[in-house]
């Protein structure tokens, strides 16, 4: 029942947060310049739905961010597999790995700019960039989970290369697989609201950024707690689906 | 992450793969520049060459210097805050059980649509970006250091009790040498984390540093200039990664 009492106390908190933030706002301790009240983010939150603009910034960003995971899912998990499938080639590629997250992939971004132009491309990029080094690395943690005894198994009964994907490596190595994914859809929204942020010409970011200079409060408030808030659910759901999945598989 | 190999590579082995993995990186730079063509980007040897320039000229080190002063308050704020605040929910479950969630959902989120209530709390300046820089830095670094601190065995704390040590004792001499080596990963990863939001805080609005020349840059179309930053950068980032985790290869075989 601990962790009950631990969740219950963590909503008193953030209920009691949002109340005093709620009560600095509106008895002006913080300056309406500096933050609107909480309540008012989320009025201006229902009303950007009513707005062409931002409908169509919505959908840039969430292509964007689709297109880039699926990229690196895919290209994330075959080269994850070929790196498993040559350990010569892997033991020159585990330092990139190692090193890969600690470079500040927006660095990339002026230069693709340069390559593709102001457009979705370069945000999309990023976003790839940003999430398939993940994928890899998970795919050769869940590959690395598959018994030696299982592929021998497979060779004895014969199994061909599809049944054994499906029979044998996937039950081993999808809950790794899964946490692969799970990281790459969080870098995903990363790289693409940061490049759009940074400089671009429509998305999410690039809203927020837009009503920053132009002294849109409640237009800004009302995005950053849109994005907050769709991407800590899908996180959330992420998170509890792995943890099943974990628990299935016998715990970790 | 772990390496992969069952038996530990020797330190030549390793120098062998260090070399074949750069030089493979630079045949794909060079061949990338075959397709892209002098507009986009330029060959290794001319980067090279220009970052050397770069770093000869006199113009360039006002920007470093803003940038190493922005990075080095966030990461002091980021580590020193950090770890202090990771030990404490670390000893105390119900505090750590409470904050966990929270902290992932802050590690997860794009911080960098943060940054404009940073900017219109601290103003456009240094006292942002290095705001912004320990926002990134500090959520790691406290969530390692919780969970190396709930780690730590009991029966450690156990037999402490049992010889009789002091509370200051029992720190420096049982629980801090017992969480360091994971803890220890918390701070290295905090510190390309760090990296990356005073980089990014520069890149947006800035008057100085070099995330503003890497975008300056961008707006004159000085395309050596955007490639020598990033190799820069990136070398940085890198080269401090490895030491950092050499050191952290060392520390946790002593355990």
């Amino acid at each position: 029942m601990r962790l009950r009492k631990a969740t219950r106390i963590r909503l008193v908190l953030i209920a009691g947060m949002v109340l005093a933030l709620e009560a600095a706002c509106r008895t002006g301790l913080i300056r309406p310049f500096t933050m609107i009240p909480p309540s008012e983010m989320f009025v201006s939150l229902l009303r950007l739905f009513q707005s062409p603009e931002v409908l169509s910034d919505i959908g840039q960003t969430l292509r964007a961010v689709a297109l880039s995971l699926s990229g690196a899912l895919v290209v994330g998990f075959l080269i994850g597999a070929l790196l498993y499938a040559f350990p010569r080639a892997r033991r020159i590629a585990d330092p990139l790995l190692g090193t890969y997250y600690s470079v500040p992939v927006f660095v990339f971004y002026p230069l693709l700019i340069v390559l593709f132009g102001l457009n979705s491309i370069p945000k999309t990029v990023i976003g790839f960039l940003y999430a398939f080094v993940a994928m890899i690395i998970n795919t050769l943690n869940g590959l690395d989970r598959v018994p030696p005894v299982f592929w021998k198994t497979a060779k004895v009964q014969q199994l061909g290369r599809l049944a054994t994907a499906v029979h044998l490596v996937l039950p081993c190595a999808g809950p790794y697989l899964f946490t692969g994914a799970k990281l790459a859809v969080m870098y995903s929204f990363i790289g693409v609201i940061g490049s759009e942020f940074i400089l671009s010409s429509g998305g999410l970011g690039y809203r927020i950024s837009f009503s920053y200079n132009n002294f849109q409060s409640d237009v800004m408030y009302g995005l950053i707690l849109f994005v907050l808030l769709v991407v800590i659910c899908i996180n959330m759901g992420l998170y509890a689906w792995e943890r099943s999945l974990m628990e299935r598989r016998g715990g970790r | 992450m772990k390496a992969s190999a069952a038996r530990d590579p020797s330190g030549l082995e390793r120098a062998v793969d260090v070399a074949a993995l750069i030089f493979l990186l630079l045949v794909a730079w060079q061949l990338m520049h075959q397709v892209a063509g002098d507009v986009a980007m330029t060959t290794p040897l001319q980067t090279l060459r220009y970052t050397a320039e770069l770093l000869a000229s006199a113009d360039f080190w006002p920007h470093f210097v803003t940038t190493g002063r922005a990075f080095l308050g966030a990461l002091l704020i980021a580590t020193v805050g950090g770890s202090i605040a990771g030990m404490l929910l670390g000893f105390h479950r119900l505090a750590g059980e409470v904050a966990e969630p929270m902290l992932v959902a802050l590690y997860s989120i794009p911080k960098v649509v943060l940054y404009p209530i940073i900017l219109l709390i601290f103003g456009l300046g240094l006292t942002s970006e290095i705001a912004f820089g320990a926002l990134h830095g500090i959520v790691p670094v406290m969530m390692f250091t919780m969970n190396a601190v709930r780690n730590i065995k009991p029966v450690l704390v156990k037999t402490a009790r049992v010889l009789g040590l002091s509370a200051s004792t029992l720190m420096r001499t049982v629980l801090l040498p017992a969480a360091f080596p994971e803890i220890f990963t918390g701070l290295r990863i905090g510190f390309s984390v760090t990296l990356l939001g005073t980089v990014m805080s520069e890149m947006f609005g800035s008057k100085r540093g070099l995330g503003f020349l890497l975008m300056n840059a961008l707006g004159v179309n000085n395309v050596e200039l955007i490639m020598s930053l990033a190799l820069l950068l990136i070398a940085f980032a890198a080269v401090a990664n490895s030491v950092l985790m050499a050191i952290e290869r060392r520390i946790s075989r002593v355990r």
